[in-house]
């Protein structure tokens, strides 16, 4: 019996024994890693380092390449970042331009082009580049490279595809233009807003109310907003002939200048400007939300007819749309904003959705000029559908070069 | 309830209900709301812009382009003369102004052509890229995935239904039609997705009136 224990007692030191030498294993183990002779040597040095002009630019930038260094993925695999740095002479001092992780081996010296500041790269003036292979506190530096300048090109290949298709957009609109010129009649496919418009100008006149008409948030620079003055020019001829007073509250001092110009010539052409009254085209405020509670009082207050929304609209659609609702308007909207399109669907009886709008002012005008563009961009799409066909059977296949026709580098 | 004791939120507070007292329908509260907000926005506005763009763009470049001129002459670089150019930018201002005298305010036409003009021809490029070759780049996917094909089936159509010189029938009309179909789901997706936005933006008032300003809330 006591042999047996002490038996028990002689096995369980062994056990231990066992497991301390197992922990002094590990330990040394460790420690030998942490004592690995490459970590303390720097990592081999990039190579080929080529600095030349970034292209497709106006000066004032450089751009650095290298070979990656073997140690990079690779070998000791300690890199952990790469630093350019950059010197006016081979000789002179070098002076850190900024770095990238490993894996990477190009780097753009993107300089200011204004003199005073601080990081002012100038174009035409050799710089000379290093790069340095860095690892956790050591590093090993490269060649110098052969000079390179900074310059500016005239042209940037990348936006070839921009030029073609502006080049065939305007040999479209030009061709289209001059045929409705001589007399070609194009076809337009009604629009139910559109269609609306005179029905509802006459409403608001056996009503005897005014019309209000909104351009929103627009600049006068911005696409909707100038289709909007085309058909507020058609609309104000209207009101003019019919007698009815137009209410234009303006957020864009410009817009609510050319609206007082658009809407005095369609006066003018109707035969009464006697009926013009500026100071039915006023600036309220060009703060978003303030605006929309201007409008809203001059709703519930003048409660028109009808109201125009026709322009530029952002989250203050669905507040006006819906106030009009309540002040008993109709109401026909239109806008190129997609994020505003739903609101108007859903508040307002007729919608111009997205290029809609443009093609209302050539609907409403009939003029050679307007007609002729809108032909020219149904087949700008049709080109754009084609090569969309084109496109995807082209990825299927995988037919990379046609792919690459339509990359822009911008 | 803890309210606020400082009085810039109590004015907050009060003209908050005062706007919304516009679902009660028009109210003196409200006419008083709006035209206080109205006018000072227009105020303000008048001010922003006087110091962020008359003074630093007009006068600035201009006060900069004199002085590089008395220190360096016609020996300045190309950017150095680029600061005259606001001038440019000065007199179309002036222009405008001339509005106010009725016989001349004809000549205030060449200042809105000029804005009109300029940045509609600026803007096509921009379209074209943005709306046009972007959208082709990005709408060639191989047809390899119900989600690509989806999409490129969806663009297909769309872009037919706003076709304006081709009468909408047969199968043409058939196209548009499914056009139409998928603008108005992609629609219905954007309203709700907007919907959840604006309800944080009550959220928001919310917490300001029954926390900021009535403390009711923590």
């Amino acid at each position: 019996m006591r042999v047996e224990k002490e038996k028990m007692v002689l096995d369980r030191g062994f056990s231990y024994l066992l497991l301390l030498a197992f922990f002094f294993l590990i330990l040394f183990s460790t420690n030998s890693f942490a004592q690995d002779p490459s970590d303390t040597l720097a990592p081999e040095s990039v190579t080929n380092v080529d600095a030349f002009d970034t292209p497709n630019d106006n000066g004032h930038s450089i751009t650095v390449s290298w070979e990656l260094s073997s140690d990079d993925g690779a070998g000791k695999n300690n890199v952990v970042v790469y630093e350019v740095y950059r010197s006016d002479s081979p000789e002179g001092k070098f002076e850190k331009r900024g770095m990238v992780p490993a894996g990477e081996n190009t780097f753009e010296d993107q300089g200011a082009k204004e003199k005073d500041n601080a990081n002012y790269l100038p174009s035409h003036k050799n710089f000379y580049y290093r790069v340095r292979a860095k690892s956790d506190g050591l590093f090993s530096d490269s060649e110098i490279s052969l000079p390179a300048y900074a310059y500016g090109q005239w042209y940037h290949t990348g936006k070839t595809p921009v030029l073609v298709a502006v080049i065939l957009f305007s040999v479209f609109a030009i061709t289209f233009i001059t045929l409705a010129r001589k007399g070609k009649l194009f076809y337009i496919r009604p629009l139910a807003g559109i269609e609306a418009v005179d029905d509802a100008i006459g409403r608001a006149t056996e009503m005897g109310k005014p019309i209000l008409y909104i351009f929103g948030l627009g600049t006068a620079d911005m696409i909707a907003t100038i289709a909007s003055f085309t058909i507020l020019s058609r609309v104000a001829k209207k009101t003019a002939e019919y007698q009815t007073p137009i209410l234009i509250p303006c957020y864009d001092s410009v817009v609510m200048a050319v609206a007082q110009e658009t809407v005095r010539a369609a006066y003018l052409e109707a035969g009464r400007p006697d009926m013009y009254k500026e100071e039915n085209i006023f600036f309220l405020t060009s703060m978003q939300f303030a605006y929309v509670a201007g409008v809203n009082g001059i709703m519930l207050r003048e409660k028109p007819a009808t109201n125009f929304y026709l322009g530029k609209f952002y989250a203050e659609s669905l507040i006006l749309a819906e106030t009009g609702s309540i002040a008993g308007s109709i109401q026909i909207s239109g806008t190129d904003e997609i994020a505003q399109i739903p609101f108007f669907v859903a508040a307002t009886d007729y919608t111009l959705i997205g290029e809609e709008l443009y093609a209302a002012s050539a609907y409403l005008g009939r003029e050679p000029v307007l007609l002729g563009t809108l032909k020219g961009q149904d087949w700008g799409k049709a080109v754009v559908i084609f090569s969309l066909i084109l496109g995807a059977l082209a990825a299927s296949f995988g037919f990379q070069f046609f792919i690459n026709l339509f990359r822009i580098q911008l | 309830m803890h309210p606020s004791p400082d009085i810039g939120i109590w004015i907050g507070g009060l003209l908050t209900l005062g706007i919304f007292s516009f679902l009660y329908g028009d109210n003196p509260y409200y006419k008083f709301c709006e035209a206080l907000f109205v006018g000072v926005s227009a105020g303000h506005w008048f001010i922003t812009l006087f110091w962020t763009v008359f003074i630093p763009k007009l006068l600035g470049n201009i006060g900069i382009a004199i002085h590089t001129f008395r220190t360096e002459g016609f020996a300045a670089g190309m950017s150095d003369y680029m600061h005259w150019s606001y001038i440019f930018g000065g007199i179309l201002g002036f222009l405008m102004i001339l509005r106010l005298f009725p016989k001349i305010g004809w000549i205030s036409r060449w200042s809105l052509a000029f804005v009109v003009g300029t940045t509609a021809g600026y803007y096509f490029i921009n379209y074209l890229v943005s709306n046009g070759l972007m959208q082709i780049q990005k709408t060639i996917l191989p047809l390899t995935s119900v989600g690509n094909i989806i999409l490129v089936v969806g663009t297909f159509c769309g872009l037919i239904y706003f076709f304006f010189s081709k009468e909408h029938k047969g199968a043409f009309g058939g196209l548009a039609r499914v056009g139409i179909w998928f603008l108005m789901i992609t629609f219905g997706a954007s309203f709700g997705y907007t919907v959840m936005s604006r309800m944080s933006l009550l959220i928001g008032r919310m917490d300001y009136i029954f926390g900021i300003w009535l403390g009711m809330i923590r």
